[in-house]
């Protein structure tokens, strides 16, 4: 098993805690079905011996948190991916979370340098909701652990402002809400990210890993997504179906396929 | 945030993202910092299919940065051109943005950067 990534400089009063879901993206990314999934799909072509890599795969976390799924990503990157040269970035709304992902995955990439381990190409965290500032057709990987619970209301996004709220409690848990509170079935916040999907995602390698709870009818939305077309496949990764109750969690792996031009093209 | 981190966003307003000229976006005021890195070409190999390269002309002759050919170097020229593959690494693997704006061409929003930070948050009326 990869070892987790450090968050112990991390304040937790205003950033999400690594829980049950963080570890679940772990296992799932590094399991080795998903890491066969991604080696395939990213590594070099067998046909051809002398063939240049693949460009680099360009890996995004949305809703980084502290920074533990992302870190964990690109330390081990050789191990997931079959290819140290990813490069990985990470978005969060919370300005305080983004800081703290950029510091896991500075620790973690240092952790591996003291074993003389490789590890990805960091390009930094971002603030800002969602993939709003992301170029069309340019992410291969993106990972998203949502604000899933159900809840009344959805809290109002943060928007930009001069002058930086003083540390509240009342603050920190607003903060704090922006992680966890999904609104409706949990499910407002990752409706909108599926709805950017198709033109985030790359035409050829694009695929996205998406944490769901069970109030978010995972079998729905995975069939939503395969009515987007016949090129759209979506399948149940990872889960952890052990403990039950309301909470029980799953990973879907969203990716598109390539060869349906190739089948409509007249034989 | 590194500078090739901007091959990869664009203007976060609605309206902008369709248009040509919300990317790249423009470096303005911007402090840099430069990571000492060792060399690693195979790394840069496999970035440069990833890059816009006329945005990165851009965004080069923007930030001082010695003027970039035309057209992207293939590895061979690469591997012959040792000057031009040390420029390529200061570039876009060892510099950093630390302090700053990014400006859309299209909007005028200037986004800061803060201790490596950019913020994407949009205004009240740009939302
Ligand atoms: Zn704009």
């Amino acid at each position: 098993m990869l070892p987790t990534p450090s968050t112990s400089h991390v304040e937790f009063d205003r950033i999400y805690e690594p829980a049950e879901d963080s570890y679940l993206l772990l296992d799932t990314l590094s399991s080795e079905s998903e890491k066969a999934f991604l080696q395939q799909r990213f590594s070099r072509g067998t046909s051809d011996v002398v063939a240049h890599d693949p460009p680099s795969p360009f890996v995004v976390e949305i809703g980084t948190g502290s920074g533990v799924v992302l870190s964990f990503v690109d330390a081990h990157a050789e191990t997931i991916f079959g290819r140290a040269d990813i490069l990985s970035a990470g978005v969060d709304v919370n300005r305080y979370a983004c800081a703290a992902a950029g510091r896991t995955v500075s620790v973690a990439e240092q952790e591996q340098v003291a074993k003389g381990e490789s590890h990805g190409f960091h390009l930094g965290i971002v603030a800002g909701d969602l993939v709003g500032a992301l170029r069309p057709a340019m992410v291969d990987v993106l990972i998203f652990n949502p604000p899933y619970v159900p809840t009344p209301d959805l809290p109002a996004l943060p928007t930009l402002s001069e002058e930086v709220a003083a540390p509240s409690f009342e603050e920190d848990s607003y903060l704090l809400s922006l992680s966890y509170a999904g609104g409706a079935d949990g499910m407002e916040t990752t409706d909108r990210l599926l709805d950017a999907l198709p033109e985030v995602l790359s035409r050829e390698r694009g695929c996205a890993y998406i944490l769901l709870c069970a109030q978010n009818k995972p079998e729905n939305v995975k069939q939503r997504i395969r009515n987007w077309g016949k090129e759209w496949k979506a399948e149940t990764v990872g889960s952890s179906g052990k403990k039950g109750g309301w909470e029980k969690l799953q990973i879907i792996r969203i990716w598109r396929v390539e060869s349906l031009s190739q089948e409509e093209e007249p034989k | 945030m590194k500078v090739l981190t901007l091959n990869f966003l664009t203007c976060a307003v609605k309206a902008c993202k369709s248009t040509s000229a919300a990317f790249p976006l423009h470096p303005k005021d911007c402090e840099l910092v430069s990571d000492t890195l060792e060399a690693n070409p195979k790394l840069l190999f496999n970035i440069l299919p990833r890059i816009d390269w006329n945005a990165l002309i851009i965004t080069a002759s923007e930030l001082g940065f010695p003027t970039l050919p035309p057209t992207p170097p293939t590895p061979e020229q690469l591997e012959n051109d040792p000057k031009m593959m040390q420029e390529l690494h200061t570039l876009l693997l060892e510099t950093q943005i630390s302090e700053g704006s990014l400006v859309c061409a299209n909007c005028s929003h200037e986004y800061r950067v803060k201790e490596g930070i950019a913020n994407f948050l949009l205004p009240n009326h740009l939302v």
